[in-house]
């Protein structure tokens, strides 16, 4: 840590900039749900209370380049995801801002397309709702089934799929296409070994190819493998961030207190320096 | 192990004793990051494009809309047993329903030539718009997991939507089609006019569905009111009655205007004239003026009803296309902007 971003180097593809976001969460607890207390709490000109407004991001800024893949870590609930869906300008910012080179794809935990409808069906309104012609969509198709390697369940309902079988399916959609910022929420966190190993290559092509890549994942190996810079959020703020990988894993893992990880071999990664 | 234990609480449950830094000791300095950003031009993730850009964004996902619409409307029906099948029985019912209240209990056909004809082309094109309305209503907190998963210019959905509505009525003029002329009316080059009726007739919901969609997508009370609104308008349009030619409106000329040219009663009176001859020579001011058989009409008898159009009509056939063109342009305008107004928006829920 410390050591900052690059500014002079690689150009910046990612900057966020005193960023805060709120969201609002409806249906939360607060009154016993009747018409009555709704009458009362009109009359006397309540505000609902079931409306909660949830501060999840609260300040935060860092500078991200070209070929750089970073990590996020934190607890459930410190705001990781709402971090992602910022960047990629899905939830608006209420303070501060993102710019971005261009627009950023999320690959998340619940990027269901259409439950009802076969596995074909969501491959081609995702391809299509990325902004490919159905000329792309048709050359693409069948790579993008054999990566997933669902199979036969191709024509079957979605809402069939078993959660894994599902995911890599969502995988197989998004990575199709060569974007330049792809962020990947655990969205590898129920693939099989075999799957994990493919979806860690085509990140790699990915970011070869010019390309951003964020990683949000519990697996902290998989973050030591394949990212070359870390944040660690803490309740909607950095507790610490920078490009000694493992140096902050293993503070993020005390300060929680889990195990210290078993490092027998230098990580694998070539582009972390400080292995 | 007690420590292993406080990190397993779920969301919500972090600890009170770890020090945050209140300033983030490795935040990049120097350069403030807006000018770094202009340097290498990098654009607010959450910017809105401009209203032409974003009409040309929503063209370039054009054969998403559709394939949206298309995927939606063969889902809509998978758990049924007798499936695709409802596309047709569900019109059919309608009108049976309808006919059973309005025509036979009730009876307020008043002297209406063809009255099953009229009544059901009007329930089945007012049926249009308010399932576009009700369902545009809705589409925004229905669809936030996909808003929030997949950049897209958000207009998408309620023009999908209302693609669903449109190839929903698809099936559903099949349906008219075999009523009307087996209720005896003859097939003339006039029916071809019902396609660019509904052609401007999808226009305007398109835009009210857009209007619609952003009202929608912040509290719920909204789409709770519209179907009670939009039963209260479907009363005031002439579906089950004539406007023309009710009794009671007689003495109202201004009121009966205002009635007339309402965009529900306008599409609907567009379609009908199309495609049911006896309305077509039963409008008022479709045969030249008569005073004599007017005032037979104004008598008031019920065999006279006919001769409603020798009287000078409240609105003429051209006036009514070109009211119901004005009602497209202006709902499309207004409903594209207002929509795009808060694009950025629609994934806060």
């Amino acid at each position: 840590m410390g050591s900052g971003p690059v500014v002079d180097g690689a150009a910046p593809t990612v900057i966020v900039d005193d960023l805060h976001v709120v969201y609002r969460v409806y249906g939360a607890g607060g009154d016993k749900g009747t018409a009555a207390t709704a009458l009362m709490r009109v009359l006397k000109r309540q505000r609902r209370p079931s409306v909660r407004e949830v501060h999840a991001i609260r300040g935060i800024s860092f500078v991200v380049s070209h070929g750089d893949a970073v990590g996020i870590i934190g607890r459930n609930g410190s705001g990781k995801s709402t971090l992602l869906q910022a960047i990629a300008g899905l939830l608006p910012p209420e303070q501060g801002c993102v710019y971005t080179s261009g627009q950023a794809a999320l690959l998340g935990v619940n990027a269901a397309l259409l439950d009802d409808l076969t596995g074909e069906r969501n491959v081609v309104l995702g391809c299509l709702a990325m902004g490919m012609t159905p000329q792309e969509t048709k050359e693409r198709y069948q790579s993008i089934v054999d990566f997933s390697g669902v199979g036969n369940f191709i024509d079957y309902p979605m809402r069939t799929y078993s959660t894994g079988m599902a995911q890599r399916l969502r995988f197989s959609i998004a990575s199709a296409k060569n974007h330049e910022i792809l962020m990947i929420d655990e969205a590898l966190a129920t693939g099989d070994a075999n799957f994990r190993a493919k979806s860690h290559e085509r990140i790699v092509q990915l970011r070869a190819e010019a390309g951003t890549v964020f990683l949000v994942a519990h697996n902290l190996a998989e973050i030591e493998a394949s990212c070359n810079r870390v944040i660690w959020l803490e309740k909607g703020k950095i507790m610490m961030q920078g490009e000694d990988v493992p140096a902050i894993v293993d503070a993020y893992l005390e300060a929680t207190g889990g195990e210290p990880r078993k490092r027998d071999k230098p990580t694998q990664n070539e582009h972390n320096a400080s292995a | 192990m007690r420590e292993r234990a406080r990190d397993q609480g779920g969301p919500g449950t972090l600890t009170d004793d770890l020090a945050i830094p209140e300033v983030d000791p490795s935040a990049p300095a120097g350069e403030p990051l807006a000018e770094l950003a202009a340097r290498y031009r990098l654009r607010p993730s959450a910017a809105r494009p401009g209203v032409f850009a974003y009409a040309r964004q929503l063209w370039e996902r054009r054969h998403f809309i559709v394939g949206f619409a298309t995927a939606r409307n063969v889902a809509m029906y998978t758990e049924a047993r007798l499936g695709q099948l409802w596309q047709v029985l569900t019109p059919l019912l309608n009108a049976a329903v309808y006919y059973l209240i309005f025509g036979i209990i009730l009876g307020t056909n008043r002297g209406v030539p063809n009255f099953l004809g009229f009544l059901i082309t009007g329930i089945f094109i007012f049926n249009f718009t308010q399932r576009a309305f009700i369902t545009t209503s809705r589409v925004m907190p229905d669809s936030l997991p996909l808003i929030r998963a997949l950049p897209f210019p958000r207009a998408c959905l309620p023009v999908g939507y209302v693609l669903i509505e449109l190839e929903q009525l698809a099936m559903a003029m099949v349906v008219l089609t075999a009523i009307v002329l087996a209720s005896g009316e003859p097939l003339t080059w006039y029916w071809l006019l019902a396609i660019p009726a509904l052609a401007v007739q999808g226009v305007f919901n398109v835009g009210m569905g857009l209007f619609l969609a952003r009202l929608g997508a912040g509290a719920d009370d909204f789409s709770q009111l519209l179907p009670f609104l939009v039963r209260t308008w479907m009363y005031a349009s002439g579906v089950m009655f004539s406007i023309q030619t009710i009794g009671s409106l007689r003495n109202h000329p201004a009121l009966t205007y205002l009635l007339q040219i309402n965009p529900a009663a306008v599409y609907i009176g567009l379609v009908r004239n199309a495609i049911l001859q006896s309305q077509r020579l039963a409008w008022p001011g479709s045969k030249p003026y008569d005073a004599a058989n007017c005032a037979l009409y104004h008598a008031g008898k019920k065999a006279y009803l006919e001769y409603s159009a020798y009287c000078h009509g409240t609105v003429p056939m051209s006036g009514l296309w070109l009211w119901g063109i004005g009602w497209a342009v202006v709902a499309l305008l207004v409903g594209f902007v207002f929509f795009w107004e808060a694009e950025t928006r629609y994934g806060r829920g």
